[in-house]
This record gives C-alpha cells, sequence and structure tokens, in this order.
C-alpha cells in the first residue's frame, strides 16, 4: 500500500499535465466525425454515431487537395534550397567564427514576418510574380534558412578538428571534405533542421494569404473554404483540421527525438 | 550514359571540378556563406530598407499616386493616433502575460516530468503535438470551443454552476481567451527546454543538500532554480519575441475585433497595409515592431555569448 500511493500520486500529476495538451485535439478530433446536428446539441453528446461525411466534403474539394499539393511543393522546395544555401554558410560560421554573420542570420530568425510581407508584396508585384511557386519558396526559404544556419552552426562546431584535418593532410580540398568526412557526421543535425524547416514552412499561413491568388494557395488557407459569411460548416472545419495537422504530426512521431532537440536547441546549448 | 560532343557539359563533371577546385579552397570562408548573405541581403535586408523609405512618404495606394516625401511627418501622425498606442499596449500585454503564465506552468510541468517512468517517451510527444499543429486551424477551431451557444467553454462554466460568458466576442475578456490558445500552444515548450536543462545539471549539489537536511523547496528555491536560471531567461526572451509576432491565431480567431479589442501591432501593420493600403502609416508602424523585436534580439544575442563563456 505505501508503495502504490505515491505511484497513484505521480500518475495523478502526469495525467494533469497530459489531459489539458490532449484534450483540444482529441475534441477537434472526435468533431470531425459528427453531424452538423451532434455537433451543435446542447449539452455536447459525448456519445454519437460516428460519419465520415465531413472528410468526404473535404477531400471531394478540389481546391483542398490543390492547397494539399502547393503546399508539399512549396515546404519541400523551400527546405532543399535552404540546405544548400545553409549548410556551407553553416559550416563557415562554425569553422572561421564568423559572428557577424551568424548574427545576421539569428535576426532573419527573429524578424517578424508582417515586416518583410508589405515590401515583398510591393517587389514580387512589380516583378509580376505574386501567386507564383517562386515568391512562396523565396518566402519560405527566409523561415527554413535560418532554422538550418541556427541548427547546423552549433553541429558543425562539434565535429572534432582533428577528423577533417587528416583528410587535408591527403591533400583533399576543404569543400571535398565537407562533403565527403563533415556532412556525413553531421547527419542528425540535418535531419533535426529539415523536420523543422518544413514544419514550419507547412504551418504558415501569414505568406501566402497575401503572396498567392488562386493557384498557388497553401493548406492553412484550405480552412476558409469550409468558412462563409452566414455559417461555418463545423464538421467540414474539424475534418480539414485533423487533415492539416495530421501531416504534420506523424512527422513529429517519425522524429520526435529531433523536433525535441530542434525546438530545446535555442535555449539549451549542445 | 554516353553523351555526345554536342551535350552541354554534364552536371557532374562541374561538381567534381568544383570539390577539387583550389580556388575554392583557398576563398572558402567567402565562398561558402556567400549565397546564402545574398539571399538574406536581397530578401531581408534590402526589404527592410524599402520599408524604412517607405515611412518616410504618405504613400497611398488607393489614391492611385505615388507617395511624396514627408520626412518624419507620418511617424508623428502614428504617435499621435490612439489606436497605434491600444495596439501597442494591447500587444505588451498579451506578450508578458501569456509569457509569464507559460513560463510558470512549463516549470511546473517540467519539474513533475523530470524524473525516469514509463510513459516519459510518448508524453514527450504528446507535449510537441499542440505546438506543431497549424495555428490558424487551431485558431479557427478553438472558435467553436467559445462559442457562445454550442461552445464547450460554457457548458463548462454552466456545469459548475457559473453564468455564460461570451469569450472572444466580449471586448474585455477576447485577450485572455487567445492568450489560453497561445497557453495551450506554448507551454508544452517551455516545460520541454526546462526540462532539458534539468536533465543537462548534475545531481551532485542536490544531494549535498538532501544530506545537509534541505528539504524539497529550500533545494529548488536555491540550488536548482538557479541553475536552470540561465535556460530559462533565453527561453523566456525566444519566446517573448515570437509571442510579440503573433498573428495567425489572432487572426483566424477575431481578426483584431470585437471593433478593436484584441487588434495587436502585428494585426494592425496588416490592416494598414492590406486592408487600406496606407503604406505610409503601415511602414512607420512596422518600424516601430521591428525595433522591438531588434532591441530583443540583441539582448538574446548578449545572452547567447554571455552563456558561451
Amino acid at each position: 500500500m505505501k508503495k502504490i500511493l505515491p505511484k497513484i500520486g505521480f500518475l495523478l500529476l502526469v495525467l494533469m499535465v497530459v489531459v489539458p495538451v490532449l484534450f483540444p485535439l482529441l475534441w477537434i478530433f472526435t468533431s470531425s466525425l459528427k453531424t452538423q446536428i451532434d455537433i451543435t446539441a446542447t449539452p455536447p453528446r459525448w456519445v454519437f454515431i460516428p460519419t465520415f461525411k465531413n472528410y468526404q466534403n473535404v477531400f471531394q474539394n478540389q481546391n483542398f487537395i490543390k492547397f494539399f499539393i502547393n503546399s508539399t511543393v512549396v515546404g519541400v522546395s523551400s527546405v532543399v534550397f535552404s540546405l544548400i544555401l545553409g549548410l556551407p554558410a553553416a559550416y563557415s560560421i562554425a569553422r572561421y567564427k564568423q559572428e557577424k554573420l551568424g548574427l545576421m542570420i539569428l535576426i532573419a530568425r527573429l524578424m517578424p514576418g508582417i515586416a518583410l510581407l508589405l515590401p515583398w508584396y510591393l517587389i514580387f508585384s512589380r516583378l509580376a510574380l505574386i501567386d507564383t511557386y517562386t515568391a512562396l519558396i523565396l518566402s519560405h526559404m527566409l523561415i527554413g534558412l535560418p532554422i538550418v544556419v541556427w541548427i547546423m552552426t552549433s553541429f558543425f562546431a562539434s565535429v572534432p578538428l582533428e577528423i577533417e584535418e587528416s583528410a587535408r593532410v591527403d591533400g583533399a580540398t576543404i569543400q571535398r571534405t565537407f562533403v565527403q568526412i563533415v556532412l556525413p557526421l553531421a547527419g542528425p543535425g540535418v535531419v533535426t533542421s529539415t523536420t523543422l524547416a518544413f514544419l514550419f514552412s507547412w504551418n504558415n499561413f501569414m505568406f501566402s494569404q497575401v503572396l498567392s491568388m488562386e493557384k498557388t494557395k497553401t493548406l492553412p488557407l484550405a480552412i476558409y473554404n469550409f468558412v462563409s459569411y452566414a455559417d461555418v460548416d463545423w464538421g467540414a472545419v474539424m475534418a480539414a483540421t485533423v487533415a492539416i495537422i495530421a501531416p504534420a504530426i506523424a512527422l513529429t512521431m517519425a522524429f520526435q527525438k529531433y523536433v525535441v532537440r530542434g525546438l530545446t536547441m535555442g535555449a539549451v546549448k549542445g | 550514359m554516353e553523351s555526345s560532343k554536342d551535350d552541354p557539359i554534364p552536371l557532374v563533371y562541374i561538381g567534381v571540378l568544383m570539390l577539387d577546385s583550389r580556388f575554392i579552397d583557398k576563398h572558402v570562408r567567402v565562398i561558402f556563406p556567400l549565397p546564402a548573405v545574398l539571399f538574406v541581403s536581397s530578401l531581408m535586408i534590402f526589404p527592410v530598407l524599402y520599408t524604412l523609405s517607405i515611412s518616410f512618404t504618405n504613400w497611398n495606394l488607393t489614391s492611385g499616386l505615388p507617395g511624396r516625401f514627408v520626412g518624419i511627418k507620418t511617424y508623428l501622425a502614428i504617435l499621435q493616433e490612439p489606436r497605434f498606442w491600444a495596439a501597442l499596449w494591447r500587444t505588451l500585454y498579451f506578450t508578458v502575460l501569456a509569457v509569464f503564465i507559460e513560463t510558470i506552468l512549463g516549470m511546473i510541468w517540467a519539474l513533475i516530468l523530470n524524473k525516469e517512468f514509463k510513459g516519459k517517451g510518448i508524453t514527450k510527444l504528446f507535449l510537441l503535438m499542440p505546438m506543431v499543429s497549424t495555428p490558424v486551424a487551431i485558431g479557427i477551431s478553438w472558435t467553436l470551443f467559445y462559442e457562445p451557444t454550442i461552445g464547450l467553454a460554457n457548458w463548462a462554466l454552466k456545469l459548475v454552476g457559473l453564468p455564460s460568458l461570451k469569450w472572444i466576442a466580449d471586448p474585455n475578456l477576447v485577450i485572455p481567451s487567445i492568450i489560453l490558445v497561445d497557453v495551450w500552444q506554448w507551454t508544452p515548450m517551455m516545460a520541454l527546454i526546462i526540462l532539458a536543462g534539468l536533465a543537462g545539471l548534475s545531481i551532485e549539489p542536490v544531494e549535498s543538500a538532501r544530506v545537509d537536511g534541505a528539504g524539497p523547496f529550500q533545494i529548488f528555491r536555491h540550488i536548482t532554480l538557479p541553475m536552470v536560471a540561465p535556460v530559462i531567461l533565453t527561453a523566456v526572451v525566444l519566446r517573448s519575441i515570437d509571442a510579440l509576432k503573433t498573428y495567425d491565431i489572432i487572426y483566424a480567431m477575431t481578426n483584431g475585433g470585437p471593433g478593436f479589442a484584441s487588434e495587436t501591432l502585428n494585426i494592425y501593420a496588416y490592416n494598414l497595409s492590406f486592408s487600406y493600403f496606407r503604406l505610409g502609416n503601415a511602414a512607420v508602424v512596422l518600424f516601430f515592431l521591428f525595433t522591438m523585436v531588434m532591441i530583443l534580439s540583441y539582448i538574446v544575442a548578449r545572452m547567447r555569448t554571455a552563456l558561451e563563456n
């Protein structure tokens, strides 16, 4: 008995953390399986016959699929280009202690998106780039690049110099050493920054709200397909929410350790 | 694959040439960061300077006329605009209260979870879920939660015998209601950061204090807290910058309403830019927002160097 009581107490404490975190998500999920009548019922119905009608509505909406593809294209491309620009930059910042460059990238990480959106809108309009993948990918790279540089700089700094030096003795150039020896060692960092950069691109709403029209809208905007001035199709909104956040949560589950490390890295060194 | 002489040089060959280029090897500290620097210059530094130049004009897109240079007139106009001051204080109110609650709650959660137990991994996974969920979708979903007649929030109040509230439709309650969503999304991050900080601590000081007869509260107050303080402080500043920038959930839940009751600087700047097209005014507000973030960034940068030493 003496051993069980503290165990139950601890379990209750953990539940006090987990339940408030999970409840809204579970509630969104169960609502997505309800008919409009069940959703608007008071008191709320905890027992109901689940329906997949809302999901049918969401996926039969042509825009939804299109937005899904747009989000994927923009997310993947912006991450790939962020890696291409960011990996060598991070290596250089780490190896040659280019702190000013690091600071510049840090500012990009902290810059409010809205402060860039107005000039971007004007510039991209003049270049006729509004509603193109180019504009969206460029804007999302400003999300991805700072994440890549921020995370990779400390990863590269932790790669021991001796490993590189032995390759240098064999006559390899710095860039060959970087590609063939340092990059493979920094694999976990690449996974961390890729996952985080993709997640933040996937969830970004503000940039495509302004920079895209009909052709290139991304998924976070799709939710407004089911909201009108007259009324809200709550079931479809909930189903669309689940469909939008499910890939993000799946990615997080697959790379849990890396996501935790990346998100806590800003404050905890290492 | 055989390539005829007419083919352009395959990329692979260029790659191999670059890998062994002595020129790149010699200038690597310039060549490696150069593409990223050019990119950030053209997509961040140039746009910020462009915004700064707009802030000295009276450019209004709806007038169809090009902006005219008016010096600091727009700045003076904005500084006399009550809506600007209201938005500024609201932004600070939102940021300070949200981050305060997230820090305290995050610390409590971290202390609860700071030991090995079965299911710790999955608990951490649960904690990640709110913060990787698309904010705009979450915001809209929470409006159903706050819905006065069919929402769960009022049903819960009724259950415990309290009168129902109007939540995001009530000018006095709208900011706290939005803060609750922010707290739900971001307390887990605070908890995970503090948890990571706690995991990195050596246990010796705690052990010796326990031997000396210190109670758990004393140990926390005099040993654990001072040791994780740097971690918490950095997390607080980073989170404050992000809270200052909060846009998605506010747009999704109220778009600044009812009236202007939840209009933060971000929403105000967005409306000036893309609803009223008063670009000069918008640029001034953006300049203030930008300055606030720069000051906080400076603090972060100083703290990072201080922590590294």
